[in-house]
């Protein structure tokens, strides 16, 4: 799998209630939430995002609520990669679940700013900024995870009954 | 191999002599929660990919909570998906108006959490039952789903802090002001993707609600889960809830600890963590008298318990919420509100000009009940105080036991209770 955008930069700890605040969880639906996606740090998150872009931030991504609608909400609204120093437990576990492709890597989350050109080769484990002609390396998934990934979620891996696989 | 407390829970879940920080683990649950924002989704998957039966309809918990008294339409909707849902799949523990309570303090009072129990919910506060020496822990809607079906989950076996507590609390200081004050010392990710246990001979002048609201915001400083051993406090409150075995863990003496913080209750001090983080944790200081507020929120699954209700009677008592402070005081369950009767403390906060709210979370999570408009300052026992977190994003929260709530509503400003 590989993704190409350009990045929008946020700080550290970016919380699930900037991400969709609360008063939209009213609905699950992804095509009204992405309407609110960021909304309360960048009410023009939306209008801006071209489809594949790709999210860079601090650390701690995803910190707070549980809400499965935040990864909804990013992914739906079009966004291909979300890439952090850190990622809250919960917005990590969430992310992988729906499949939302995220990427924990504090050499790529220090230096990558606002705007940069990336391509994202999953498979070979390498993210290019073409902006700086710099390369950063992806820590790969353990199997297990992977395993999750490459079924399409949580549900599809568990579908064929039994355990679930790799463990 | 020796383990942490939590760890000693996880390997038996997941039927092993011994597991280790990092290891990634499928575990056995005694118990699947969701409430009417988080269950709706989960229902979803479930249904998108022809499960027709849940694993086991007494270890489902559904607790319509969040926006009900229903808010608005859409709210209904969700509600009316989750009681459907329940009612199909003859949940045994669904709890609707009149009987729901806020989920992280009725589960408990339900006898539905046992010590040495395995407890995942698709909320991020699950972490509460850790004070009664479960593990529990937070999760999304599409695990929910998996739990509903298979009765496991996957998990990484966390690393631990260790928390040493000593001494006692002064008047007017408890269980919120020290998991400030912890959070304020290793912030809002100093816990991330780790357990805090909490031990030492302090632990035993820790009322089990005081553990409750320290369990319960692990998640503010990243915490996988919260725990405390188990002793005669944990005992003495779930006696005559539930007829389930329930088992004790120990942390073994050697275990490994990434951390250890040394922490003197006597020595803690009221504790407010200023907007918009949980990590800005501060001590009364003479500027406090210049933070003029709008509203009081006595409540959430952090302070919603009747001790909590207690502290703010005994400061309400007699005295006047300040002219232009909305007071709101929303016990957390129903048998909470009952108990509020009971002992007066409703009429203490009717007649002092606090609303007395039907249990909800309601305002905590800027969902209905209490929201505030631009550029409004609320003093809140709630358990986040993010950017917009109760309302418009020029608002803020100042994050408080129900001691400083109280006396901050008496006063109309923040307030410490030791100086009212």
């Amino acid at each position: 799998m590989q993704t190409k955008g350009s990045v929008y930069r946020f700080g550290d700890n970016i919380d699930t209630d900037v991400i969709i605040p609360a008063r939209y969880l009213t609905t699950f639906d992804p095509e009204q939430l992405k309407l609110h996606c960021m909304e309360d740090i960048d009410p023009d998150f939306i209008k801006k995002i071209a489809p594949g872009d790709i999210i860079a931030a601090g650390k701690n991504f995803g910190c707070g609520s549980s809400r499965e609608h935040a990864p909804i909400a990013i992914k739906a609204a079009g966004v291909s990669c979300v890439i952090a120093e850190s990622f809250a437990r919960i917005f990590y576990r969430n992310a992988i679940n729906i499949g939302l492709p995220i990427i924990e890597s504090r050499e790529a989350s220090e230096k990558i700013r606002a705007g940069d050109s990336l391509y994202i080769d999953f498979d070979k484990g390498i993210i290019t900024n073409k902006t700086r002609g710099e390369e950063y390396k992806i820590a790969p998934f353990p199997p297990f995870l992977q395993n999750i990934i490459a079924k399409g979620g949580l549900m599809p891996s568990i579908a064929g009954g039994g355990a679930i696989n790799g463990l | 191999m020796s383990m942490t407390m939590t760890q000693k829970i996880l390997a038996a879940k997941a039927g092993l002599p011994e597991v280790k920080s990092g290891q990634l683990i499928e575990i056995a649950l005694d118990g699947v929660l969701g409430n009417d924002v988080t269950t709706p989704p989960a229902i979803s998957e479930f249904k998108k990919y022809g499960f027709t039966k849940v694993f086991d309809k007494d270890k489902i918990f559904v607790t319509l909570d969040h926006f009900t008294p229903n808010k608005d339409i859409k709210a209904a909707g969700q509600c009316k998906i989750c009681r459907i849902f329940s009612r199909e799949q003859e949940i045994s523990n669904f709890f609707d108006v009149g009987e729901v309570g806020i989920e992280h303090a009725l589960l408990p009072e339900k006898g539905l959490v046992l010590p040495g129990g395995a407890v995942i919910g698709a909320d991020s506060h699950t972490c509460t039952y850790g004070a009664l020496g479960a593990f529990s822990t937070g999760v999304g809607s599409t695990d929910m789903a998996a739990a509903m079906v298979s009765g496991k989950t996957w998990l990484k076996v966390p690393e631990a802090l260790r928390f040493d507590l000593k001494g006692s609390f002064k008047k007017w200081v408890g269980g919120k002001d020290l998991i400030l004050h912890i959070i304020g010392l290793i912030g809002v990710d100093g816990a991330l993707y780790k357990s805090m246990e909490f031990s030492g001979e302090g632990v035993k002048n820790l009322s089990i609600d005081d553990r409750f609201t320290v369990a319960n915001m692990a998640i503010e400083a990243g915490g996988k889960n919260g725990i405390f051993p188990v002793d005669e406090i944990t005992l003495e409150y779930i006696k005559g809830r539930s007829e389930r075995p329930y088992e004790i863990f120990r942390a073994d003496p050697d275990a490994g600890y990434e951390a250890v913080y040394e922490i003197d209750l006597s020595a803690l001090e009221p504790t407010v963590s200023f907007p918009s983080l949980p990590e800005n944790a501060k001590t009364p200081a003479a500027e406090w008298d210049e933070i003029k507020i709008d509203q009081v929120v006595i409540g959430s699954c952090t302070n919603g318990r009747i001790s909590d209700l207690a502290t703010a009677a005994e400061i309400l008592k007699g005295r006047k919420v300040a002219k232009n402070v909305r007071c709101i005081v929303i016990p957390a369950t129903q048998a909470v509100y009952l108990e509020s009767i009971r002992k007066g403390y409703a009429q203490i906060f009717v007649e002092a000009g606090a609303v007395v709210s039907a249990p909800t979370c309601g305002p905590c999570l800027g969902g209905h009940m209490g929201i505030l408009a631009e550029g409004e300052r609320a003093v809140s026992t709630t358990n986040r105080n993010f950017v917009g977190r109760m309302g418009h994003i020029k608002s803020e929260v100042y994050l408080a036991s129900p001691a400083v709530a109280a006396a901050s509503a008496v006063a109309g400003v923040l307030k410490n209770p030791c100086e009212l």
